[in-house]
């Protein structure tokens, strides 16, 4: 790989409380995060998402393992002496400090001269938007932008890396909805790594360049946002990321034989037989190939409607079919279908 | 707002007022009634025994800072007077400085505890007030005299041959004020301290800022009300201390309290005296008034 590296983790542990009642927060860690990348790290909460990017930060001390940022080894560097930032969860920005005051402190801490710290604290308001805001109390922001100042009082120092711990979990929807298209530009117009924690899946593959997921202080699978919601590697990550049905599966050699005895072609090794609801079809029973099914409830999403769905053998299936124009109903709880899979979607995984 | 509920909201406000008139009244008049006769009695003429004659005279307040010579009858600057009231003040302050900076690690102590074990914290601080004033200051006084607790251990195990000489001195006063006066430091800092976001702690560090920087930077302008009321609460009752300097001060070492107690005693002097405790009133309004400014400038919303 050509491109530079911005944060090495190599076999990083944390482990919380002693002896036999230590709870290994990370258990054995590695990960590459490329400079001027998007990262995030995704996961259920105590997963461990949030111990890694405090150790990057410098506010935890690994119990084994090494930290590079930028190629130099950090591990033992307390948080003041390290090239990151942070987005808190919570914002933590200084109550007692005006919007500027507050985005200006990294700098003033760095003891930079006066004039450029004026400066980038005036480029910084103009980058979130908030010139008018500049003398204002923190505490007299909305929350929008109380998490526009924290962005900026982080983005100020120029760090190498900037680290976002669940900065958008405290607003409502359609202000997160408008704060990840803001992140995305940010991150594009200043050119920082983005290392981003968030247990929002939604969140995750819609903004990120690379997802790392995260489950029970290991990371179970790292890509691109469509290789993980396409090729999951195992039960953890094909559940947690998006929905999915799960066969139980014999191996064929044609693909994988279901319970029923129907043989499905798929890719992939495994004895589970993975299918995203929206990548089933369902067709009129008796028609052509397909899997007998009886419908066993439809649930109207707007969108799209879930047909839930049981086969010959009592295993439960979801599917997601587009909601008719006219909002009628196409299918009703009963009915006989065949169900059949949109090729390449069907994929072996190991349990 | 509709015409009706406004007149809702002005009846409940004067409803409001009449039920805590009785109260206000009685406060009223026990607040300001004992300092209106302190107020006058400065401005009569000292009996003599003690008392006043109802003639107005404002030797009272001269008497503060000066004294008429009984031979010459000249009017001097009182340098004895000034003497207890620098005493009074410096030693106040220092009492201020010392109870910040024992109070200030053990208030963050406190509210760095885990929050079941920091009402048992608050509970042993509070331990001391359970005991009357003079006791406690005696026993400080049990402890620091020559032949007392810490001088017998010293010579005991041969750090001293000569007892060190505290007691009777200002040394002795500061020390025993600031004993007294702790806990009223400690509790408001620790309340301030008890809303204090500790994340901010972690977005100083991480802002570049080193453990001083933040110190000063953020921990302290934050909890800075909790200061300004632990300050208030130690400089204000040190000031008019009576007790300490009068048990560990010996009879020499004066402050302001004390020189008052003597006007209204044995000085037989009722409108010096009251004119004293006039003074003092007025020095700790104006101190107060100073610190309130200064406290609240930085911290306007809208300025």
């Amino acid at each position: 790989m050509t491109q530079k590296v911005a944060i090495t983790a190599q076999n990083v542990v944390k482990a919380f409380g002693q002896g036999a009642a230590a709870v290994r927060a990370l258990d054995n860690v590695s990960v590459e995060i490329a400079a001027g990348e998007f990262f995030t790290l995704l996961g259920p909460s105590g997963c461990g998402k949030t111990t890694l990017l405090r150790l990057i930060a410098g506010f935890e001390m690994p119990t084994a393992g090494t930290i590079l940022i930028d190629g130099a080894d950090v591990t033992e560097k307390p948080p003041n002496h390290r090239p990151v930032n942070t987005v808190f969860q919570s914002y933590a920005l200084f109550p007692h400090l005006t919007v500027a005051e507050n985005i200006g402190f990294g700098l003033k801490m760095q003891g930079r001269p006066k004039a450029e710290v004026a400066a980038t604290t005036a480029e910084m308001l103009e980058l979130v938007k908030l010139e008018q805001m500049a003398d204002r109390k923190t505490s007299q922001l909305s929350g929008g932008q109380q998490q526009r100042v924290a962005l900026a009082r982080a983005l100020a120092p120029r760090p190498k890396v900037l680290l976002l711990d669940e900065p958008l979990s405290a607003l409502d929807l359609k202000l997160r909805k408008e704060m990840q298209v803001e992140l995305k530009r940010l991150q594009t117009e200043t050119g920082i790594t983005f290392v981003f924690v968030t247990h929002d899946q939604e969140e995750a593959l819609t903004m990120s360049d690379r997802i790392a997921v995260m489950s029970a202080g290991k990371i179970q699978q790292i890509g691109a946002p469509r290789d993980i919601y396409t090729r999951p590697v195992n039960r953890f990550v094909a559940s947690f990321i998006g929905e999915t049905n799960f066969l139980p599966v014999d191996p064929s050699p044609h693909g994988a034989r279901l319970s029923t005895g129907d043989v499905i072609a798929a890719d992939g090794d495994g004895t589970v037989l993975i299918v995203r609801p929206e990548q089933l079809r369902l067709g009129p029973a008796g028609v052509g190939a397909g899997l007998a099914a009886k419908v066993t409830g439809v649930v109207y999403f707007g969108t799209d409607i879930h047909v839930n769905l049981m086969l010959a053998d009592g295993t439960a299936l979801t599917a997601r079919v587009p909601s008719p124009v006219d909002g009628g109903a196409d299918f009703a709880t009963g009915q006989d279908v065949a169900v059949t899979f949109q090729p390449g979607a069907a994929r072996l995984i190991r349990e | 707002m509709s015409p009706a509920e406004q007149s809702q909201k002005k009846r409940s406000a004067r409803n409001g007022w009449l039920l805590s008139a009785p109260a206000l009244t009685l406060l009223f008049i026990a607040a300001s009634g004992p300092l209106l006769i302190v107020l006058v009695y400065s401005f009569l003429t000292p009996g003599q025994y003690g008392n006043v004659i109802w003639k107005f005279s404002l030797d009272g307040w001269t008497g503060i800072l000066f004294t008429r010579d009984i031979f010459d009858g000249t009017t001097n600057l009182a340098d004895a007077h000034l003497t207890i009231f620098w005493r009074s003040v410096k030693l106040s302050l220092m009492t201020t400085a010392l109870t910040f900076a024992l109070g200030f690690p053990t208030a963050w102590f406190i509210a760095t505890r885990p929050p079941t074990q920091r009402a048992m914290w608050l509970f042993l601080i509070t331990i001391p007030f359970w005991t009357n004033l003079l006791i406690r200051t005696f026993a400080i006084n049990e402890v620091i005299r020559n032949e007392g607790l810490m001088n017998t251990v010293l010579i005991g195990i041969g750090l001293i041959s000569e007892p060190i000489r505290l007691i009777n001195t200002d040394t002795a006063v500061f020390i025993g004020m600031a004993y007294v006066y702790l806990p009223l430091m400690v509790l408001p800092l620790f309340a301030a301290i008890d809303r204090f976001d500790m994340k901010l702690l972690e977005a100083g560090y991480d802002l570049y800022a080193s453990r001083m920087q933040v110190l000063r930077h953020v921990i302290l302008p934050i909890v800075k009300p909790g200061i300004v009321a632990g300050s208030i609460l130690v400089f204000v009752p040190s000031l008019g201390a009576y007790v300490t300097p009068r048990v560990l001060g010996g009879g020499k070492n004066m402050m302001i309290g004390n020189f008052i107690e003597l006007q209204f005693g044995q000085g037989r002097n009722w409108p010096l005296g009251a004119a004293l405790s006039m003074a003092l009133l007025l020095i700790v309004m104006a101190a107060l008034l100073v610190y309130v400014r200064a406290s609240t400038k930085g911290s306007n919303p809208h300025g």
